[in-house]
């Protein structure tokens, strides 16, 4: 009774939001269809066989006051604190998911146009209005169509055909929770054209230790091709839940790796969705966690193999201290038409406390006969004999520790091409092996 | 050096050492002899501090100081070295880089300051013609898919790094052709001078030709139940053991 009550308070919450959003663009009839979908799909339930591990409606319980704008003290100095050493980027910030121009540093760039969802909503870009929902157009799930319905802002990059981008594209999110609560539906919509090349970050942060809820959505449109790279890079707080959900449509001949490396926060729930729907296509997804607290971390990605010829390879990793709990799923579809797919997959992790749990679940669907399919998962301690050997030359145990831990990450680092964030998470993964696990 | 006293062990309640008395001087080398699951490895990483072993009696002094009350690092640091009967593969750890961090903690225990990138290097280039073993393979993942003479030799490579007083090889012969056989011996006879000590374990009598003992011992049941000079590991290439399980068991 209590939760149909909670549930419905919830709802009662985003109807105020929604019914407060402007709806006099274009735009709004897209907001509508998608509000339409939740109030009669309602919020997943934990009964949600996709959702069976990860509570994610209990985010919303925390009683975001959704109708009202919270303030912010974000300067220059935070965002630099974030910008590692060597990353030459061109910078979009978004505070509480509203763009800020200030704090941004985008460069005139050849075949590149930037602009802000807000600004693309409100000038009704014709651009922007036909893209936007492309690659999310068989996205059933709850929470990006929430996004939809309460968008705020976020970035519309354009890269023009055969256009290759230097500086890689570095988005900061960063939510300031000193004085309040905050709760932030932020999007991206990226187009590559054919034959271009670019390279993203993703890069969330918070500020303040009150509760912070951000539901985020990027969507990228690899069109022939095109090669990117999207690194996403979650390190917020204790407080800090997430729900991201990265949907990518994969051309003929493209190909495209995603990285998502979560260092911490309280719920972190990443959807990464990739319709390989071309031929000679290649997709990689790329991920490491390395969480203690009490920190949820669930990872649910599906490569939809559509067309033949083409690859996809995933490597999950994790290491979970403390109660820190970690879920995987990943999914692997290969449609009849798709023959000589080549689909491989992969998750490890290690437990370094009774506490931890992970719960890992690989799903391949085939319908066609000439593929090579493989998958494979593994959890369990630290090798005690491993730690034994380091230990017998002198190692302290702690520094064996260390080193075996990190040997077991740097399978995933060493596959980032960008080389000041390898050196970043080299460096902030070695550090806290070394001091909170 | 080392002195060992009615040293018991079990592992899981199951008693495997059964009272070893051992002295071990300055620039001996004893080697360990006996049949399969006489406790010889047992004994080997007992005094290297794997701690799946359970000390229920005796004691192991080394230097002056009780070897048993140290954890296995501490150990290695006051220069204790075992050499691995099977040596572990870690995928990811390089052995320079591994060897790098090791030498250093042993330099920072004995007060000496971290040897520089240039001064490893060459420390380690003349270690690794010793043991006739490639640069290459010392930048590879630590053991992972070298051949057991390799694994070998980068044991005693290893050793040759940091210059431990005494060295215990566990079955170090085990599956080496007759080359990789004599390039261990000869790293070992190479280390070897009056101020350190060697213990070999061993199954075979063959690796004692190209490693002279001063001291061989016979492990069986938990227990040292002969010992007696480099004679004694031809007697027994000759008989085998079980004239020795006969004398002990008719006494037991």
């Amino acid at each position: 009774m209590t939760e149909v009550a909670e549930r419905s308070k919830i709802l009662e919450g985003l109807n105020t939001r929604f019914s407060s959003l402007n709806n006099s663009s274009d735009f709004h009839a897209i907001r509508q269809k998608a509000f339409d979908f939740i109030n009669e799909k309602g919020l997943p339930h934990p009964k949600n066989e996709e959702y069976k591990f990860t509570n994610v409606t209990r985010i919303l319980e925390k009683q975001f006051d959704i109708s009202k704008k919270s303030g912010h003290a974000v300067g220059k100095s935070d965002v630099d604190a974030l910008v590692f050493e060597g990353l030459d980027v061109i910078k979009l910030v978004f505070i509480n998911g509203e763009f800020s121009l200030e704090l941004s540093d985008i460069e005139e760039t050849k075949g590149l146009k930037i602009s802000s969802i807000g600004k693309a909503i409100e000038s009704n870009d014709p651009q922007f209005l036909a893209l936007f929902g492309e690659a999310t157009k068989n996205n059933n799930d709850e929470f990006a169509a929430l996004n939809t319905a309460l968008v705020e802002d976020g970035s519309f990059i354009t890269v023009a055909d055969n256009s290759i981008i230097e500086k890689p594209i570095a988005l900061f999110f960063i939510n300031d929770a000193t004085n309040d609560k905050n709760y932030t539906n932020s999007r991206n919509l990226i187009s590559i054209g054919k034959n271009s090349q670019v390279d993203f970050l993703e890069l969330f942060s918070t500020k303040g230790n009150n509760d912070s809820f951000t539901n985020i959505v990027t969507e990228i449109l690899v069109d022939e091709n095109a090669h990117g790279n999207y690194y996403k890079i979650q390190n917020n707080n204790d407080n800090a839940s997430h729900i991201g959900t990265t949907q990518i449509h994969q051309k003929r001949s493209s190909v495209f790796s995603t990285y998502t490396f979560t260092l911490n926060g309280g719920t972190v729930r990443n959807n990464l969705n990739i319709a390989v729907d071309g031929e000679g296509c290649e997709s990689h997804m790329y991920g490491l966690y390395v969480v203690n607290g009490k920190t949820h971390v669930d990872n649910h990605t599906a490569a939809d193999h559509i067309r033949p010829h083409s690859m996809s390879n995933e490597l999950y990793k994790g290491i979970l201290e403390d109660n820190a709990r970690g879920v995987f799923n990943g999914k692997v579809y290969v449609r009849q038409a798709a023959q000589k797919t080549n689909a491989f997959q992969s998750n490890k992790n290690i437990l370094l406390s009774d506490t931890s749990t992970v719960n890992t679940k690989p799903q391949l669907e085939i319908w066609a006969d000439d593929v090579k399919c493989s998958h494979g998962c593994t959890t369990g301690q630290l090798d005690e004999d491993a730690l034994f050997y380091l230990r017998a030359r002198g190692l302290s145990k702690t520094s064996a520790r260390a080193m075996l831990l990190y040997a077991f990450a740097i399978e995933v680092i060493e596959s980032v091409k960008l080389e000041p964030l390898k050196n970043y998470l080299e460096h902030i993964i070695s550090e806290r092996l070394h001091k909170d696990f | 050096m080392l002195k060992i006293k009615d040293l018991h062990a079990s592992i899981e309640d199951k008693e495997i050492l059964k009272g070893i008395n051992l002295e071990v001087k300055a620039g001996e080398v004893h080697a360990i002899m006996g049949p399969n699951g006489s406790g010889k490895s047992t004994l080997a990483s007992v005094l290297a501090g794997r701690e799946d072993y359970e000390v229920t009696a005796g004691s192991a002094e080394f230097g002056g100081k009780d070897l048993l009350e140290m954890a296995a690092e501490e150990r290695a640091r006051e220069g204790v070295f075992l050499a691995f009967q099977y040596p572990i593969e870690i995928p990811g750890v390089s052995t320079t880089n591994f060897m790098k961090t090791a030498l250093n903690q042993v330099r920072e225990h004995k007060g000496l300051d971290p040897l520089d990138a240039v001064s490893f290097l060459k420390l380690m280039k003349e270690k690794m013609q010793l043991v006739e073993i490639d640069q290459s393979l010392l930048s590879r993942s630590l053991n992972e898919g070298f051949s057991g003479g390799e694994k070998k030799r980068n044991e005693i490579f290893q050793m040759a790094m940091l210059e431990p007083k005494l060295s215990i090889l566990d079955e170090t012969d085990s599956g080496l052709d007759i080359d990789a056989l004599k390039i261990v011996a000869n790293g070992v006879n190479t280390l070897k001078n009056k101020d350190n000590a060697t213990i070999v374990v061993t199954h075979y009598q063959r690796l004692l030709d190209y490693i002279v003992p001063d001291f061989v011992h016979v492990l069986y049941k938990g227990r040292i139940v002969k010992s007696g000079t480099k004679d004694l590991a031809l007697e027994l290439e000759e008989k085998g053991y079980d004239w020795i399980k006969e004398e002990v068991d008719a006494t037991i």
